[in-house]
């Protein structure tokens, strides 16, 4: 209360935001002159509680934001890590939901892990299924009405997305890695992966897409047509499996309406 | 806007802070909890899991939103994006309660995932007036403010909290939130009495309490420095100040807050009955009656 | 269209995948079901962090204190460079086309 506060006798005690936040998230920084104990004296540890609120808080948030990462290194490394990142991308607004989205740009120069040069592609898929997971909802469609269009409707109709899906493409075998860490999966071989995130009920799921598919799937998320879409696909993959990549697709409930054009 | 069936104000009894993993066991039996407060940030993607629940939730509950990013005290100007999302999120929802804190959270473009304090003097209390006034008029609803935790003093304070409050209330007609654990964290912390606080509080104003565990730890010379954790029980000498709210203000709506090392449903429940019970034999319903 | 894939072709593919596939997992009705529980248990680790308006007093704000190196599955997984999809197009180059724009 201002009551037990002693006024400091000379100097001006105004603390800006500016002037908290920097001492804030660098510990080398002098608190702020202004702030206070009770007996009116300079504040010197009470002001490391928000300094404490504000790294551990956030350090923790990016091990839940990124539970495989945190595997990958182990939780007592990865909190290290996170406090350094922090201090360079704090979040940008208030949903903490998306936070870490610097992530893999981070880790591609991060001195303690350059080793490891997989983790930021694991960081890619991580933030892709948590941008499922937040997606707005939809509905997919019964995968039979593919199958009632004549040819040259389905060539023209354009197949509708799910606001979930996103196709992701690592030059490191990203799926295999999480696979491997979250679902006891094999030793991760291979190396690039195509992998398709998208959402089956309120579940985010990432699945592998055979050659051609990240095309085939790309275009469609941009709205072109089904046969636009194929040609695309088959002009870099002669062999594209559009069995395979459909079965994916309708598998992940990624495909919510067919638009036909007339 | 939801279809809800019940009258949408939060009752005069006990709320908990909705935790995802409760889901289940909250709708199975939720004891004496009769209202939920949500974080309103968490609720602003665009749909999933945690807005199905809500949705579901909202159909049986009355709902208080509890905003932890507006950064009402904030120095620059209230982010216009979040100010839209919360609205969306509002007008969606169309909660029993908006509430926020007499806090700051974000400059300079960084959320700083904290609430943060901020002097009390006549600039800081413009601020705060005109930044409630645009969230009131842009929700279109009536808000209230939360009395902060504190670890430390400004020295160019002018106002005390209470005082401070109850003119951003009257300037603003902004409701009160009183947090009970935040009053005993920051009279422990800068040596008042909390007693004298509550009555010099403007209790007429209040609509919401807050109840939530704490840390102690110590400063440099020693002296007991508490930490607003929401990490275990509600502290004696806590309820023994709710007791003593209660018994000037009556009953209001109670929430306990737990939201680290969060516990089983059956002891945040069983806290949320304490909280009940603590209101029952109000002092002020009797007279009423 | 494509030479490489005829259309007859293309609707038996079609045919092939939706045969193949079981009906969706989840009606509408259903997936009240599974507001509180991930179906997928793992999964639901997805959802990221969330807000806070708590402290804490674990005293955790000293940056730059770095002693430690990764220990975690990294050590017992076998990837080799040779892993890096170099590979798979023969170039790196054409690889990084499909690269995300992030």
């Amino acid at each position: 209360m201002n009551d037990s506060v002693t006024l400091s006798s000379t100097g001006d005690t105004t603390v800006t935001q500016t002037a908290f936040r920097k001492a804030l998230l660098d510990p080398q920084q002098r608190v702020p002159e202004g702030l206070t104990n009770p007996d009116g004296k300079q504040a010197d540890k009470r002001f490391s509680v928000y300094r404490n609120n504000v790294a551990h808080g956030l350090s923790e948030a990016m091990l839940t934001g990124f539970p495989v990462l945190a595997k990958l290194v182990g939780d007592d490394f990865f909190r290290e890590m996170a406090k350094v990142y922090l201090r360079i991308h704090p979040p940008a607004s208030p949903l903490m939901m998306h936070y870490g989205a610097a992530l893999p740009g981070f880790l591609e120069s991060f001195p303690g892990t350059l080793h490891l040069k997989y983790l930021p592609d694991v960081a890619r898929l991580e933030l892709a299924l948590r941008r499922a997971y937040h997606a707005a909802d939809a509905t997919p469609i019964d995968p039979t009405a593919l199958t009632q269009l004549d040819q040259a409707a389905l060539m023209r109709a354009r197949l509708k997305m799910s606001p979930a899906c996103e196709v992701l493409s690592t030059k490191w075998p990203a799926k295999a890695i999480w696979d491997f860490n979250m679902k006891d999966g094999p030793q991760p071989t291979g190396g690039a992966e195509d992998i398709l995130i998208s959402r089956v009920g309120f579940d985010p799921m990432a699945e592998r897409l055979p050659n051609g598919g990240a095309a085939f799937v790309r275009s469609l998320i941009k709205g072109r047509s089904f046969g636009t879409a194929l040609g695309l696909a088959t002009a870099d993959t002669p062999d594209f499996d559009l069995t395979a990549t459909l079965s994916v697709l309708i598998a992940t409930h990624a495909i919510t309406g067919i638009d036909k054009p007339d | 806007m939801l279809d809800i069936a019940h009258d949408n104000k939060l009752p005069n009894g006990a709320g908990v802070g909705y935790k995802s993993q409760h889901f289940n066991a909250l709708l199975d039996d939720p004891g004496t909890v009769c209202w939920l407060e949500i974080h309103a940030e968490n609720y602003m993607g665009d749909g999933g899991r945690p807005l199905a629940q809500l949705r579901h939730l909202a159909e049986r509950f009355p709902i208080s939103a509890h905003g932890v990013g507006l950064s009402i005290g904030g120095e620059t100007r209230l982010d216009p994006e979040h100010l839209a999302r919360l609205k969306t999120l509002i007008d969606w929802l169309n909660p029993a309660m908006f509430s926020e804190h007499l806090a700051w959270s974000t400059h300079d473009g960084a959320f700083l995932n904290d609430l943060l304090p901020l002097p009390y003097t006549s600039d800081t209390l413009t601020r705060i007036t005109t930044h409630i006034n645009e969230v009131q008029d842009h929700l279109g609803r009536k808000m209230l403010l939360e009395n902060p935790s504190s670890y430390l003093a400004f020295a160019e304070s002018t106002w005390s909290e209470p005082d401070f409050l109850r003119e951003v209330a009257r300037r603003t007609g902004c409701g009160l939130l009183l947090d009970v654990n935040n009053v005993f964290v920051s009279a422990t912390n800068l040596e008042f009495d909390p007693r004298a606080y509550i009555d010099a509080y403007p209790l007429d104003l209040v609509e919401e309490f807050h109840l939530a565990g704490h840390d102690e730890d110590a400063d440099e010379l020693g002296r007991k420095l508490l930490i607003d954790s929401h990490g275990k029980p509600v502290d004696e000498p806590v309820w023994a100040l709710f007791d003593h709210i209660i018994a000037r203000a009556g009953a209001r709506p109670a929430l306990v807050e737990w939201d680290n090392d969060v516990p089983e449903w059956d002891v945040l429940e069983a806290e949320a009955a304490r909280a009940t019970r603590h209101m029952k034999p109000a002092p002020a319903a009797v007279v009423s009656a | 269209m494509s030479n490489n894939m005829k259309t007859v072709a293309v609707l038996g593919a079609v045919s092939a995948a939706v045969a193949a596939s079981a009906l969706p997992a989840f009606a509408d009705g259903d997936q009240e079901k599974c507001f509180g529980v991930s179906l997928a248990g793992q999964n639901d680790c997805a959802a990221g962090p969330g807000t806070t308006c708590a402290g804490t007093s674990t005293v955790d704000y000293q940056g730059n204190a770095w002693k430690l190196v990764p220990a975690g599955s990294c050590e017992t997984m076998e990837i080799t460079d040779a892993a890096d999809g170099m590979n798979r197009m023969g170039s790196l180059e054409a690889l990084e086309r499909d690269l995300p724009a992030s």
